[in-house]
């Protein structure tokens, strides 16, 4: 089999494993109850005043800010960092590359050095800080690997061992159509998308499910309003008519 | 044990304890008898399908409870929540983190309900449940008093009180329980209220409660009990009834209703506030101690109903009345209208006792001599329920402002703690969440320390004599543990203490 036959098969194998397995996941948290109500207090007693919390926390991580400030710095910095190295990367999916994707190109690359120095730090923490390390488990500091390879083989691309990016566009624009191309023969490519389609397949299986759960967590979702609605699971509302 | 108890030194600069793995683990409340057990419809003893069983309950609370499910899953172990628990801060014990806490339950939860767990259970640190684990979960589990305060810090609002109260139900489910709070739900349905006061010996103590007042103010306040057609029936935690200092709060909520002219009740029936369902997590007892004040509020056809100074308590009230007895509003279905109906939509439903009081004092209803304060300096202890899991008022951190601004109306000199320790960030007084028993006084001594570190402080610079809280759990714990720092238990009281000690009681004539 062709290397570029394997990576297409597996990037198709990683991109379902990823959306049926959120789609899984997802569905199950939605379905599941939530009896009580149990915001933490003080919270907003409307859904507007909800949404505009959840967004404070997904977009600033607000508690974790409360919380402790090295912390957020390095989290806010990867996320973010992460978050336009994601939309810069849309340049190699998209014919004609959109406005604002071409626009953005020179701040992801600054992005993959910020969110290298990011993981660095978490990682840093992870080993350097007795009560941290005593909490991790070895799949918490393969993850950082994991996502550090990725970033450092991504700017390694970039910046020291230029690859064939036109191949790789004409490769990636063939997934998106199922008309399987050809990819360039380049080891640290092979590394780099193999490592993505490994982060991609053990998305829905590991504790990056925080990034569905967070908009799932009564404590942070639910508005404040018991005393002026009633709320009532099914399984609850079951026992009245017991 | 209590005998060698020692308080921890305060320090000075409070930083992040280093760990000491072990510290706490020899520390476990005794266990319940089978009789206890089997009152409340548990399993007596330990059968030797402990396991399935434990890993069918866990499985339906997964099924059952969004939290949980959501929980299990979202942590990162960022480690955000590592030094906020203050029973890590005063025992160093690392299995007190949140996080650490929380992964006795995760690392079980992965073996059995994730795939990762299933295939690599070493690669993500998930275990078998063995009895050693099982045993793990009791004494830790049993050593987290439910305060929230590390869902304030989490990313994900992680609650570590989501977790506890779900280990506890499944260690109910297979015969582990725990005495402490099963015997006192016992109690609540076989004599009415936490301490098994019955009802003669309750209507004796109003009685004397109406003597004394007379004696020390001339005026013939009324403590009614079971008094059908009252206005407002008035919930409270039991220890209000004879334990010092809740006592002069209770005779400070009677002054007030006195002062206004609202006619009150107590019920013999609904004489406990307080509901260890919610310690223990299990839904149906929940539900069935909360059903009580439903009950007596039928029954004696009252229009509003009043919550004491008790924190778990106003979070059950609160937050889940409405659900659970229809105590509130805005409900459709039958079995809730026909309670609401019969309330008064003008009020909040249930009502605090401070929101009452803070109406009332709003409207110039209220009067007092502030001066009769003067003797105290006074700083307020925000209880964890109320201020993490509740609200008062019409607006988020009423919870926060209504407690103060009565304190402010009825009393001069009134000083705050450290703002890293109050309102949403204030610190358990160590012995919430069905921990406030004997056996647990070494980790109730400990857990005080980050509250009793910023006690000690204002009372080294302004002189603070009194601390004032609503929360019949602190008042205990902190009459007992306050000694041990070199306080006198004495300094703890209520807020409608400080209330009754101001109030003018002409002034409603």
């Amino acid at each position: 089999m062709s290397a570029a036959a394997f990576f297409a098969i597996l990037f198709n194998v990683a991109a379902l494993t990823l959306v049926v397995g959120l789609g899984v996941r997802i569905a199950d948290y939605a379905r599941t109850p939530a009896p009580l109500k149990i915001p933490t207090t003080p919270a907003p007693a409307t859904p507007a005043g909800v949404a505009w919390r959840m967004f404070r926390e997904v977009a600033f991580f607000e508690s974790l800010f409360k919380g402790n400030l090295w912390l957020w710095g390095l989290g806010w910095l990867f996320h973010v960092s992460l978050a336009l190295v994601l939309l810069r990367h849309l340049r190699y999916f998209t014919e004609p590359v959109w406005g604002w994707v071409a626009l953005i190109q020179p701040f992801g690359i600054y992005a993959g050095l910020a969110m290298l120095a990011g993981l660095g730090g978490l990682w840093l923490r992870r080993l350097a800080v007795e009560r941290i390390r005593y909490i991790s488990t070895p799949s918490d500091h393969l993850m950082l690997i994991l996502l550090i390879l990725i970033a450092g083989s991504g700017l390694l691309l970039k910046f020291v061992a230029h690859t064939d990016i036109v191949g790789v566009k004409i490769f990636c624009l063939g997934l998106l159509h199922f008309d399987w191309q050809p990819l360039p023969a380049d080891g640290l490519l092979y590394l780099h998308l193999g490592l993505v389609a490994a982060l991609a397949i053990i998305f829905p299986f590991s504790k990056l499910l925080h990034a569905p759960g967070v908009f799932f967590s009564p404590s942070r979702n639910q508005a404040d309003n018991p005393r002026e609605a009633r709320h009532l699971a099914p399984w609850a509302a079951r026992l009245e008519r017991e | 044990m209590a005998a060698n108890t020692e308080a921890p030194a305060l320090r000075p600069f409070p930083t992040i304890p280093a760990l000491t793995p072990g510290a706490m683990a020899e520390l476990k409340p005794h266990v319940a008898a089978d009789k206890i057990q089997e009152a409340i419809g548990f399993p007596g003893k330990i059968g030797d399908d402990w396991q399935a069983r434990a890993l069918g309950r866990m499985g339906e609370l997964l099924n059952s409870y969004r939290s949980l499910k959501v929980y299990m899953d979202a942590c990162v172990h960022c480690g955000a929540c590592t030094d906020k628990c203050h029973y890590f801060i005063g025992t160093g014990d690392p299995k007190n983190m949140p996080v650490a806490r929380q992964e006795l339950m995760r690392s079980v939860y992965r073996r059995y309900f994730s795939v990762a767990g299933r295939l690599v259970p070493q690669l993500v640190g998930a275990r078998d449940l063995t009895r050693e684990v099982l045993d793990e979960w009791y004494t830790y589990f049993n050593q987290c008093s439910e305060c929230r305060r590390c869902s304030v810090f989490c990313p994900y609002g992680i609650d570590t009180a989501e977790v506890t109260m779900a280990a506890r139900e499944i260690l109910d489910a297979v015969g582990y329980g725990q005495k402490y709070s099963n015997e006192i739900i016992g109690k609540v349905h076989r004599i009415g209220n936490n301490l098994g006061l019955p009802g003669p010996a309750l209507e004796d103590t109003l009685t004397g409660l109406e003597e004394d007042v007379k004696e020390d103010t001339g005026v013939d306040v009324r403590f009614p009990l079971d008094a059908e057609g009252a206005e407002v029936l008035l919930v409270t935690p039991s220890a209000d009834f004879f334990a010092e200092p809740h006592v002069d709060s209770l005779i400070g909520y009677a002054k007030v209703f006195h002062a206004a002219g609202i006619s009150w009740t107590l019920s013999s029936k609904a004489s406990e506030a307080g509901n260890f369902g919610m310690f223990i997590g299990n839904y149906e007892q929940l539900r069935k101690i909360a059903l009580r004040v439903r009950e007596a509020a039928l029954e004696l056809g009252v229009k509003r109903i009043v919550v004491g100074e008790c924190g778990h308590a106003w979070r059950v009230a609160y937050s889940f009345w409405n659900t659970l007895t229809g105590i509130g509003a805005g409900a459709d279905d039958p079995f809730a209208v026909q309670l609401q109906r019969q309330l008064d939509p003008r009020y909040k439903q249930p009502a605090h006792i401070c929101e009452v009081t803070w109406d009332l004092i709003r409207q110039g209803a209220l009067r007092f001599d502030k001066e009769a304060n003067d003797h105290r300096v006074i700083t307020f202890h925000d209880s964890c329920n109320v201020a993490r899991a509740s609200r008062m008022g019409d607006t988020p951190g009423g919870q926060f402002e209504i407690p103060r601004q009565i304190i402010r109306a009825v009393a001069n000199r009134f000083v705050e703690m450290d703002p890293g320790t109050t309102r949403e960030k204030t610190f358990c007084c160590g012995g919430g969440g069905g921990l406030l028993t004997d056996e647990l006084i070494d980790l109730r001594v400990k857990g005080a320390l980050p509250r009793m570190e910023a006690l000690q402080r204002v009372v080294d610079k302004h002189g603070v004599n009194f601390m004032a809280t609503i929360c019949a759990i602190c008042k205990a714990q902190f009459t007992k543990v306050l000694p041990y720092y070199g306080f006198k238990m004495g300094l703890v009281g209520g807020v409608h203490q400080l209330v009754s000690t101001a109030i003018r009681l002409d002034a409603s004539s």
